[in-house]
């Protein structure tokens, strides 16, 4: 069975050889491979359970779950992959007095919700609550393409992203592109460098071993070339997010992903 | 042949079996022949055999190394395996995790995730109802991750 | 409140052998890490990892020791150290002989304490 099931692969990939994009763990180990395959070893599951739990949690002065206005969690199938997206304030933050819409990610926008809608206090980056309940609504739509939508505003933040991701930062003087483009599939250290698309965020990444953003991820690497990191929700970040999700669009979603 | 060898098979599979072979010639540091003389206890007599310790030689990121350790054991209430000890050689603590097992487990296989600071040996103890005491040791090489930011 | 999950078949004919897999959430901090400002992490680990069976269906098991309940037997455990991986998991077996609820308890450091059962079918 399982050598039919490898050959199958193999046969799939010879035939998608028009597809050059690699997803980052199709770089890792075979155990990290197996790590990720297996939604009973998955680690990053743990925080799919918890998000999920915490969607029918009843929090805030508004006393509300995010269940009470969204249903069940199986509707998210099909949000994930349209983010970051253009948040509309009137929309998503009634209580809000900046009238301009702007490009936000999932994260953002799950914590506009919990401010707006729960009268809960925002989540802050990184928190292992904010990081649950944002793998739960992205494991929904795990295999669907990824789809940023075609919004003007969108395509700026992409192209302001792009001219990033080609930058060179750094005591190390290097742009994502010089890596991620040019040496993708070389070794650096004990890794194979990636291609850099974020199939599978939030990730489980052994290296923290915990699960983390594309945020988190983005300003290790700036740490990594000796550059300042970009603070959490800066522009520059969300620019680099939405550029690598256009560059990433048509690859199937995988959270929670596993990575070294 | 077990899953991770076909697994490895497609890539490089020859020299990572070769590996392996030669790795069960290897010559028991004394920390890990002391450790595993202390669980079986005084008297007990330790053979090589009967264990099989599945680990890859190669690891990728030592924050999270796969393993399971293999009995051979009816699971018999007659017969049957009473505890399994891992340790490690070159850890800051040479303790990984000691398992109790039952004849109610029916089978002898236990799998875990563990952590390996550097390249080492590592042995696994199964201890029977009969007092005999079984080893297997290993050898691999940790790779480091390629930048570390925190 | 961590998380947890079994992976287990609900159901299964007297004299199986099924694989059980439990995962927890946990940092298991070693003690030896230091944070980004250079401060030494205190360690912080799951100390013993038990399942048990209790045999009967429809029964509470609801008592905060599942293990020391009349008639839970002890399947499987586990003594955990700092080499164990965080969020630990382990894959094990038990012989399926009569129907009954598996209890799965993680017990560590500052009072950590976690629990969880499933129940298992045995025609």
């Amino acid at each position: 069975m399982r050598l039919a099931l490898a050959l199958a692969a193999l046969v799939i990939a010879l035939t998608s050889a028009a597809e050059p994009r690699k997803s980052g763990i199709d770089y890792a180990s075979a155990a990290t491979q197996t790590l990720q395959k297996d939604d009973a070893q998955n680690p990053g599951m743990l925080w799919v359970k918890d998000g999920q739990a915490r969607w029918t949690e009843r929090t805030g002065a508004a006393n509300k779950a995010c269940a009470d206005c969204h249903g069940e969690i199986a509707k998210m199938r099909g949000v994930a992959v349209r983010y970051p997206a253009v948040a509309m304030p009137s929309r998503d933050e009634p209580a809000s007095t900046s009238s301009a819409p702007r490009v936000i990610n999932l994260s953002q926008q799950i914590n506009l919700c919990r401010v707006g809608r729960q009268r809960a206090a925002a989540w802050p980056a990184e928190h292992a609550s904010l990081l649950g309940v944002e793998a739960a609504i992205t494991f929904e739509s795990r295999t669907l393409p990824i789809a940023p939508p075609t919004t003007p505003l969108l395509a700026v933040a992409q192209a302001r992203g792009e001219a990033l991701y080609n930058q060179r930062i750094g005591q190390i003087d290097l742009s994502c592109r010089d890596c991620h483009d040019g040496l993708a599939g070389k070794r650096l250290g004990g890794n194979t460098i990636p291609q850099g698309h974020p199939t599978g965020y939030p990730i489980y990444r052994l290296e923290w071993q915990t699960v983390g953003s594309l945020q988190r991820r983005l300003r290790g690497c700036m740490t990594a070339v000796r550059a300042e990191p970009y603070p959490y929700g800066s522009s520059e970040l969300l620019d680099l997010e939405a550029y690598l999700m256009k560059r990433a669009a048509g690859m199937p979603l995988e959270t929670p992903g596993v990575r070294p | 042949m077990n899953r991770r060898t076909l697994l490895r098979a497609g890539a490089a599979g020859t020299l990572l079996i070769a590996m392996r072979s030669l790795a069960a010639n290897i010559v028991v540091s004394p920390i890990l022949s002391e450790l595993a003389r202390a669980y079986a206890g005084p008297g007990a007599v330790l053979r090589e055999g009967r264990v099989k310790f599945d680990i890859t030689p190669l690891v990728e990121n030592g924050n999270s190394v796969p393993v399971e350790v293999t009995v051979d054991s009816p699971m018999t209430t007659a017969q049957h395996v009473t505890g399994i000890a891992i340790f490690n050689e070159k850890n800051p603590q040479n303790d990984v995790a000691v398992f109790e097992l039952t004849p109610l487990c029916g089978r002898a296989r236990v799998a875990t995730r563990i952590r390996l600071a550097t390249s080492q040996q590592l042995i696994a103890v199964a201890k029977m109802n009969d007092g005999s005491c079984w080893t297997h040791t290993v050898e691999v090489i940790v790779t480091t991750a390629s930048c570390v930011e925190e | 409140m961590a998380s947890a999950l079994i992976t287990m078949p609900k159901a299964a004919r007297a004299g199986d052998v099924i694989e059980v897999r439990a995962l927890v959430q946990h940092a298991m901090e070693t003690g030896y890490r230091r944070s980004s400002e250079g401060a030494l992490l205190p360690r912080d680990l799951i100390r013993r990892f038990t399942c048990s069976f209790v045999e009967g269906t429809g029964q509470s098991v609801s008592t905060s020791d599942g293990s020391s309940k009349p008639g839970s037997r002890l399947v499987f455990a586990a003594t955990l150290h700092a080499a164990v991986a965080a969020n630990p998991y382990f894959a094990f077996h038990f012989r399926a002989e009569r129907s009954g609820t598996l209890i799965f308890i993680w017990t560590g450091d500052n009072g950590f304490a976690h629990r969880e059962q499933v129940n298992l079918l045995v025609t």
